[in-house]
């Protein structure tokens, strides 16, 4: 059922005039809860631009959950307190009349703010670019059909490709890794016979590439899988690690 | 004058080979003296700057997210189609053509669409080559489904994520080459300006977002691959910032732009709820492959579903066409959708719905086989609506989702202005006046993977092309006008946001240039959105500095290129007097309320030629040859 609610919201706001950030106030009211939580937010913004305030800066896009662009820490979580969701694809009637609920910006020293709630990812674009493909010259392959790939390990890498890049797993982590991230395309791409020429090279400089631009280490918190919106495993942790280890010693 | 098409003579299967014999080519050593700028980085974008840059080119790649990989292909879920005959079905080169140009309802060129035809099956192998993970069967092989307006099964797909991972191939691809060097990547980055030397495209302004500095680049050519603008409807399945700036600056410099008014109103999307809603959520055409879309017989029915008995309900598509049943094309399907709610069959707390029920195919194939096929669109669903698909019907309803109108482009893609390219949905090539799903991608793919590579090599090869850099005083001038702009909307100082003016813009476009349009209602909408303009420049408040991360100034200049594009969008629609595809004017309808065309008169490509500022455009017609298939009325009965 469709009901309104008052909310307060603790949000991190940060810009040139304010380089070291900090929490600023807001009510919302008359929240319907059929509106996602970055409609929630629109509202805010509105409101706070008739009133001639600056607004709260946030990324967002697609608005479906897939493009991978929104994200904020809600209540000490990534993308907020439902399992599977992009901040964009929660809606607000999994939150109370009355509640109070801080919204901060992705935490990760190799994320940047840019202001209020926009970090810089560049860092992941990177890491991709070390090594994160395959060297399929753009020409006249062979025929599709020719490479044959079974149902479970078509599924498999498909499961590991499903990653959105926004960057939770990182801003989930106590130690800021993007070892979820790397192990994913890691995985999509091993998986596949395609992949395997390149696999050791690729696990190598993607690794480098991620301690080089300011990632932590994993120390199994588990928190990447549990915040991830696409539900990554870390198993695709654990098999980067594997590569990695085969490829350091041969 | 509207320039040649270029469409090279002599038999519909072998032009394009032999045109790209005939194309001059650009020595492999030389390559690397020129400069290109790729605006976009979805599937078109990304696959022309990744190819370009594997050739040897210095690419500049552009894009208005903070990463190439967010481009709104990304969203595409149901799939791309490929004339492969996997399926043993009977597909072939010529049956997707042929689909294709019936599906756009004979109002697009033959040749471009028979060329995309041919390289469909290309594009699969690519992106397999590149790690796309399709759906496999147990043996290994590529799966296939069905789509709207077709009956084979040539739809790969990877679950309800194609567009994803077709994108992250290209991204990949395109990532690859930016190590390597040949190409620089631009993030948030907003092209605002398209710069003309000597009456070619040599480079552009763009507006670099987290610093709201003017930047200029300077290139041999320039690729606009931008994508359209649902966007001007307020409400679409477009991402928040998808807009028509790139391509509508363009056209202020002189680019033509072509059918407009072709917006195509996709079937089966989330529908409206409330007053705050941002956008619209597709929900996949693939899903009316096991969905039935049905209705109550008896308006005003307010039951819940489970609670109308079989006997009760209107299948109206199966009733109405029998030989395609629930998946004819999209058009056709928004269409009846809106003829039911019209009559007050509509579903829901507001009657704007119909019902896509799954319960016999839940039936016939268990829960696992369907959850298997649209598990990721049933859970989002059920995030948006909190309701359960698997249990009680879905409610849809049409939503603006793509446009088929963009840059005019000739054979090449390259647009009426010299060295300018328009790719992917930024163009209105292939689509005619409705375009069919899985289509999008691959044209998207096709432009910039196949065709874009060999047509601006062959540009730069027949052209001689002087050096020169941004400080040519062309680039001062853009960048001026745009500064200008940019103080104009941040002293104006009003009291109105920039979203409640797209909002009422939206709300004029979708009442009277929507599923169903006539001249009354078009000229009335001509009025408003004048109206609407000048109070926009005399009563808009946009907040923050010119030089700084500023949203609402991004969202300023967009809205405001909207409102002029929207009064382009209804001209083209009352200039279009008769009905086709998407453009359904209710003056011209059969007897049994189909589209009415007008093939002596109308069989043409409407391109606009900008003029000014509040001056009416020119209209140029190019005429549309059909040589090798007959116009026939569309039936899918």
């Amino acid at each position: 059922m469709t009901k309104n609610i008052n909310l307060t919201l603790k949000v991190w706001r940060q810009n040139r005039s304010r380089p070291k950030g900090g929490f600023e106030i807001y009510n919302a009211k008359d929240i319907s809860t059929d509106m996602s939580f970055l409609e929630m937010l629109d509202v805010v913004n509105e409101n706070l631009i008739v009133e001639k305030k600056e607004p709260i800066a946030f990324d967002h896009d697609c608005r479906e959950g897939i493009c991978g662009t929104c994200g904020a820490v809600v209540d000490g979580q990534a993308h907020g307190p439902q399992k599977e969701t992009t901040l964009c694809q929660l809606h607000m009637r999994h939150f109370k009349n009355n509640e109070t609920i801080v919204i901060e910006p992705w935490r990760a020293r190799a994320f940047p703010v840019v202001k209020d709630l926009v970090v810089d990812r560049g860092a992941l674009d990177e890491i991709i670019a070390a090594g994160g493909y395959i060297s399929a010259k753009t020409g006249g392959p062979q025929d599709a059909n020719n490479i044959l790939i079974g149902k479970e390990i078509a599924d498999e890498a498909f499961n590991a490709a499903a990653c959105i890049g926004c960057g939770a797993c990182v801003a989930a982590c106590p130690n800021a890794s993007a070892m979820l991230f790397v192990g994913a395309k890691i995985s999509h791409l091993g998986l596949l016979p395609q992949g395997r020429p390149e696999a050791k090279k690729r696990v190598m400089s993607m690794v480098r590439a991620m301690d080089r631009l300011g990632f932590g280490n994993c120390s199994n918190e588990t928190e990447c899988e549990i915040q991830c919106p696409k539900a990554i495993s870390i198993k695709n942790i654990a098999r980067m690690n594997r590569d990695f280890v085969k490829a350091s010693v041969s | 004058m509207l320039p040649d098409s270029k469409v090279p003579a002599g038999p519909l299967a072998d032009k394009w080979d032999r045109h790209r014999f005939e194309l001059k080519l650009v020595n492999p050593a030389n390559r690397k003296k020129y400069d290109i700028i790729v605006v976009g980085t979805g599937l078109a974008g990304a696959s022309a700057a990744a190819s370009l840059g594997e050739l040897g080119y210095n690419v500049k790649n552009f894009c208005i997210q903070d990463s190439p990989r967010r481009a709104h292909s990304i969203a595409a879920q149901g799939g791309i189609n490929a004339s492969k005959n996997y399926s043993n079905d009977g597909d072939s080169t010529w049956r997707l053509f042929y689909d294709t140009i019936k599906g756009g309802d004979f109002r697009a060129r033959e040749a471009n669409v028979y060329r995309l035809a041919q390289l469909s099956e290309n594009i699969i192998d690519q992106c397999v080559a590149q790690g796309v993970p399709f759906a496999r069967d147990y043996g290994g092989l590529l799966d296939n489904r069905s789509f709207g307006g077709a009956q084979v099964a040539r739809t790969f797909y990877a679950r309800g994520q194609t567009g994803q991972q077709l994108l992250l191939g290209a991204y990949s691809a395109l990532m690859r080459q930016v190590s390597e060097g040949k190409v620089k990547l631009y993030a948030r980055r907003e092209m605002l300006d398209l710069v003309i030397v000597d009456g070619k495209a040599r480079g552009i302004v763009v507006r670099n977002l987290i610093t709201g500095e003017l930047e200029s680049y300077s290139a041999h050519a320039v690729v606009l691959a931008t994508g359209g603008y649902g966007n001007a409807y307020f409400l679409s399945t477009n991402a928040m910032s998808s807009n028509v700036t790139a391509a509508f600056r363009a056209y202020r410099k002189g680019a033509f732009f072509a059918n407009p008014s072709f917006t195509q109103i996709h079937p089966t999307c989330i529908p409206v709820h409330g007053l705050h809603q941002s956008k619209l959520t597709l929900m996949s055409e693939s899903l009316r492959n096991d969905g039935r879309v049905w209705v109550p017989k008896e308006p005003g029915d307010k039951r819940v579903p489970e609670k109308i008995p079989e006997s009760e309900r209107d299948y109206y598509l199966e009733r109405k066409y029998p030989s395609f049943g629930n998946l004819v094309p999209r058009d056709v399907a928004s269409r009846n959708a809106k003829e039911q709610c019209d009559l007050g069959k509509g579903v829901g707390e507001t009657g704007l719905a119909v019902y896509l029920d799954f319960a016999e195919a839940i039936k016939r194939d268990g829960k696992n086989v369907i959850e298997a096929k649209y598990g990721n669109l049933f859970e989002m669903y059920e995030k948006i609506t909190g309701e359960n698909p698997y249990v009680t019907p879905m409610k849809i309803y049409p939503a603006v989702h793509y446009t088929m109108g963009g840059l005019w482009v000739d054979y090449n893609l390259m647009t009426n202005v010299e060295g300018l390219f328009a790719l992917g949905e930024a163009n209105f090539s292939d689509h005619g006046a409705n375009r069919l799903g899985a289509s999008a991608l691959m044209q998207g793919l096709a432009d910039g993977y196949f065709i874009a590579p060999y047509t601006i090599s062959g540009y730069l090869g027949s052209n001689t092309i002087k050096s020169i850099d941004t400080s040519h005083p062309a680039f001062d001038q853009s960048r001026k006008e745009i500064s200008e702009q940019v103080s104009r909307f941040l002293s104006i100082q009003g009291k109105q946001t920039v979203n409640q003016f797209h909002r009422r813009l939206g709300k004029i476009l979708w009442d009277y240039c929507g599923i169903a349009k006539d001249e009354a209602g078009l000229s009335k909408a001509l009025g408003m959105i004048r109206d609407l303009r000048k109070e926009f420049y005399k009563d808009v408040y946009v907040p923050g500095e010119g030089a700084d991360f500023n949203q609402s100034l991004e969202n300023a200049g967009r809205v405001a290129d909207f409102m002029e594009l929207a009064e382009l969008m209804v001209l083209d629609a009352l200039n279009r007097k008769e009905s086709c595809g998407c453009h359904l004017n209710t003056a011209y309808l059969t007897e049994e309320n189909e589209p009415l065309r007008d093939d002596e008169n109308f069989a043409l490509v409407a391109a606009w030629e900008y003029t000014g500022e509040d001056k009416e455009p020119v209209f140029h017609k190019e005429s549309l040859t059909f040589e090798n298939v007959e116009l026939t009325q569309r039936s899918y009965k």
